[in-house]
């Protein structure tokens, strides 16, 4: 069984049918990217995985446990990190607080340290902006310092939802980088784009979605030969 | 004349500010949570004079409280007391708050104001079945008063205000440097957000109402101690005037609280004593309440975020 495996999901939000019959699979240690255009389902999807939307049929496994029912903190508890789109900076926290609550359920204090050291390697900007508030934080920095906290829990996959938005072109390459090298490290990513070229430069493998439903779902490479795709969001 | 009493009247009214900023923080730290005020605060702080007392009473007709140390029974009476409203604080929000929490603003809203009149009648029921009165007249483990010339400050109101400080100040460090109180922090920013961290937001808004009434029912006791007789009502207008103090220094500040808490309870007692004497006895000191709830409703209108909030903007 796949690491993290949705069987034919369908979320509502009301009367609004967001995800219908949804199925996606993530491999350990692979890299797949969810490409679609805005209101596809893409940031449902990932809710969907993390509990904070409930999927009203279907089924969320992850490493074999059933997870479709289980609480957002519970299924976080597992190794799933959801980097959510718009960051979500806690504001009014320090850099380095931020840091700690993405570690909420480390208890070795030595680990904490170290994933913040590490944090400081990926991205070494928020080394000299530890003690500012998260919210006086530039966009690309409060990018960095959401997937810096999301990687503090050393998750055993890693969630994120448009990490290039709004981001300055050589920034997006540098996050794109970090993800390269995340999983040449053995992370597990589950990547939410809609700059659609370069996610699947760095991914193995690629989902469309459209309107709630996958359309396509293939090898990176081919998708990125594939006309259709090509025409409709890498124009 | 009027400037002879000053000391005296300073000393009063931080006594009573220290008391009002710690019953404060309860409103300040609920509603930083959950945006909610919780109306049966009050009577929190009320059923903790009556534990505190209660203990006192209770060791005094064993006869243990003769011989005893007064600090170690004021110890005993803050820890009980404090233990029995932080529990009554979870109780409430378990029973009569979490299952309201996705009702509109109003509902629990009433189910506060609901548990309000509960705990009155429960406190004034338990005591009239025990006593025979529903009032009760509390030993005064203090008696004594230190002469500083200008002024002599009644050992009982240095110990509220010291215990309030040791208290405000636990509960600073507790905010500011625990990873629970840091939590508590991220939950009141962005309680989705807070749950991706694996914080699990129920628990830390019960460890907020255990916090936030522990310490409303502390300054029942040193209420107790210090004013010496209680009814089941004096939560309602100390809770209004916490409540006052809290959005005088910002809703949802901590800061705020405690120095909106001090601020009133200066005003209240400077009025008190001067708004007599400088009306020429047209408003008396029975005019104090008016007074203060005169000060919520002007912050209300020319600064509802108040002295340290910051101005309100919806929530995303
Ligand atoms: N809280 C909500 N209430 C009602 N409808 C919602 C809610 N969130 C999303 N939707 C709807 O569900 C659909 C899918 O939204 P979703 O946010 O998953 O899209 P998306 O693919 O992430 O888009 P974008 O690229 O713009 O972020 C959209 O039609 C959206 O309007
Ligand atoms: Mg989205």
């Amino acid at each position: 069984m796949a690491l993290l495996e949705l069987q034919n999901i369908h979320t509502y939000y009301g009367g609004i049918h967001a995800l219908k019959g949804l199925s996606i699979e993530v491999e350990q240690g692979e890299v797949v990217t969810l490409i679609g255009s805005n209101g596809a389902g893409k940031s449902t999807t990932l809710k969907t995985i993390c509990g904070q939307t409930r999927a009203r049929e279907g089924k969320v496994f992850f490493n074999g446990t059933d997870i479709t029912n289980m609480r957002t903190h519970e299924i976080a508890q597992l190794g799933i990190a959801h980097v959510p789109e718009g960051r979500r900076i806690f504001p009014k926290l320090t850099v380095r607080e931020n840091l700690e609550m993405g570690a909420f359920s480390v208890t070795d204090k030595k680990q904490i340290e170290e994933g913040i050291e590490r944090a400081f390697h990926y991205f070494p900007r928020l080394k000299e902006r530890i003690n500012q508030k998260g919210g006086t934080m530039s966009g690309g920095e409060q990018q960095m310092l959401a997937i810096a906290r999301g990687l503090m829990m050393k998750p055993k996959i890693l969630m994120l939802d448009e990490p290039s938005m709004g981001l300055a072109p050589i920034l997006v390459e540098q996050i794109f980088e970090i993800i390269t090298e995340l999983n040449r490290e053995g992370m597990t990513i589950l990547l939410v784009e809609q700059n659609a070229n370069q996610a699947l430069t760095v991914a193995s493998r690629g989902y469309v979605i459209q309107t709630g439903e996958i359309i396509l779902q293939d090898k990176a490479e081919n998708l990125l030969a594939n006309p259709q795709v090509r025409e409709a969001y890498l124009a | 004349m009027l400037l002879s009493i000053l000391p005296q009247v300073l000393v009063d009214g931080l006594t009573l500010g220290f008391m009002y900023a710690v019953v404060a923080l309860g409103y300040t730290m609920v509603y930083g949570i959950l945006e909610f005020i919780n109306f049966a605060h009050g009577e929190i702080f009320m059923v903790g004079a009556f534990v505190g007392t209660e203990v006192l009473l209770i060791a005094d007709a064993m006869g243990s409280l003769k011989g005893m140390n007064p600090y170690i029974a004021l110890v005993l009476m803050l820890v009980i007391g404090m233990l029995v409203t932080g529990a009554l604080g979870v109780g409430i929000e378990r029973i009569a708050y979490r299952p309201l929490r996705n009702a509109p603003r109003l509902v629990p809203l009433i189910s506060a104001i609901g548990v309000s009149f509960l705990l009155q009648d429960l406190v004034r029921f338990t005591e009239a079945v025990a006593r025979n009165e529903f009032y009760l007249n509390s030993p005064i483990l203090f008696n004594n008063s230190i002469n500083l010339g200008f002024a002599s400050i009644p050992q009982k109101a240095l110990i509220v205000i010291v215990i309030a400080i040791i208290m405000m100040v636990a509960l600073t460090l507790f905010v500011n440097k625990t990873k629970w109180g840091i939590a508590m922090r991220a939950v009141a920013q962005d309680q989705t957000t807070a749950s991706l961290m694996t914080i699990n937001v129920d628990k830390v808004i019960m460890l907020t109402f255990l916090i936030g009434s522990s310490l409303g029912g502390a300054t029942g006791v040193l209420f107790a101690q210090n004013y010496g007789t209680i009814d089941p009502y004096i939560g309602f207008i100390l809770g209004l005037k916490a409540f006052t103090a809290a959005v005088l220094g910002g809703i949802g500040n901590l800061r705020g609280a405690m120095v909106g808490g001090i601020i009133l309870g200066l005003l209240e007692s400077l009025a008190g004593a001067y708004m007599g004497p400088l009306t020429g006895g047209a408003f008396g000191a029975e005019y104090k309440d008016v007074f203060a709830f005169s000060i919520l409703i002007l912050v209300l209108l020319f600064k509802p975020e108040g002295l340290f909030g910051e101005a309100v903007k919806e929530k995303v």
